[in-house]
């Protein structure tokens, strides 16, 4: 891939999860719906074994929802875009 | 799919990241020996744009939505190998930076979505592909893999679920595979639709096989 249409195809994946992902639907989940409907989902709403920094894909101290959840994407996208490749460059070698 | 802590015991999480930690050593071995130099920046470009749709939930019944897994589009364009290496990473930063998925379940989730998911999809995928043939092979693999990975993983997890003692496997694995049939319709739609645009622009992204 050139290095032009990396760019092009992460400015994609960006453009997803700034604009988009604030207007995505914010109902429960298929596993999440099933623990309601099964009566299990309080066994997971215990505190976590590590705390994010990020929790629910909404950056802290941000008022602005949709400008909260749109940072948290585009933070996320280029966190496991760096990831992947630098992990792909050195599986390669 | 991302199961929080506190749903599996630890007769189930704790064998689940054994499995996942030798199967990923597994994968990066294998992903070593197929991976061509145009795949590297392929594996970010994949990460990226599966964790963004991840975020994007569709609605599928009243107060249901789901969202992309990815497994089989990754593998489509990556290999199975690479494909669940990338879905393990996208896991690993949802599960540590945001949340989504405990840290004690994120071995099942990798068993689940990135070996069942990714790779299991990927069997059936090349199965049809060979089958029909030419690019309507890739996409009607495509399809039909994408909606059979996803009812498979939720499969894997209401067992996990049951051999947790969170919820009888007779009430848990009928529900979950019944909602995912639903959020698998998205998934291949979604699916054939990325694929699409790659056979038109860059076919040549799509992974083969060596023979």
């Amino acid at each position: 891939m050139h290095k032009k249409e990396i760019l092009l195809w992460l400015a994609a994946a960006l453009i997803l999860a700034f604009f988009v992902s604030p207007f995505a639907a914010s109902s429960p989940d298929g596993l999440e719906k099933v623990a309601d409907d099964k009566g299990f989902l309080e066994k997971g709403e215990t505190e976590p074994v590590v705390s994010s920094p990020v929790p629910d894909y909404t950056w802290p101290g941000i008022k602005n929802e949709g400008m909260a959840t749109g940072l948290a994407g585009i933070f996320g996208t280029l966190v496991v875009f760096g990831l992947a490749y630098g992990i792909g460059a050195m599986t390669k070698r | 799919m991302h199961i929080p802590d506190g749903f599996l015991a630890a007769n189930t999480w704790v064998p689940a990241w054994v499995i996942s930690v030798g199967g990923l050593g597994y994968c990066v071995k294998r992903a070593s020996e197929a991976l061509k130099d145009k795949m590297v920046p392929l594996m970010g470009v994949m990460a990226a744009f599966i964790f963004a749709a991840q975020m994007l939930n569709f609605p599928v019944v009243a107060g249901t939505s789901g969202h992309l897994l990815g497994g089989v589009l990754a593998a489509v364009l990556l290999g199975p190998y690479a494909g669940a290496v990338v879905i393990a990473v996208v896991l690993a930063v949802q599960c540590l930076v945001f949340q989504d998925g405990g840290l004690t379940a994120l071995g099942a989730n990798i068993l689940n979505m990135s070996f069942i998911g990714t790779m299991g999809g990927y069997i059936i995928y090349s199965l049809i592909r060979k089958a029909i043939g030419d690019n309507k092979g890739i996409l009607m693999g495509a399809a039909i893999a994408a909606w059979v990975s996803v009812v498979l993983a939720s499969s894997a997890c209401a067992i996990e679920l049951a051999v947790s003692g969170t919820s009888p496997l007779k009430i848990v694995l009928p529900a979950m595979m019944l909602v995912h049939m639903l959020i698998g319709i998205g998934e291949a739609i979604i699916s054939v639709f990325v694929l699409s645009f790659v056979l038109k622009t860059r076919p040549d992204l799509i992974y083969n096989e060596e023979v």
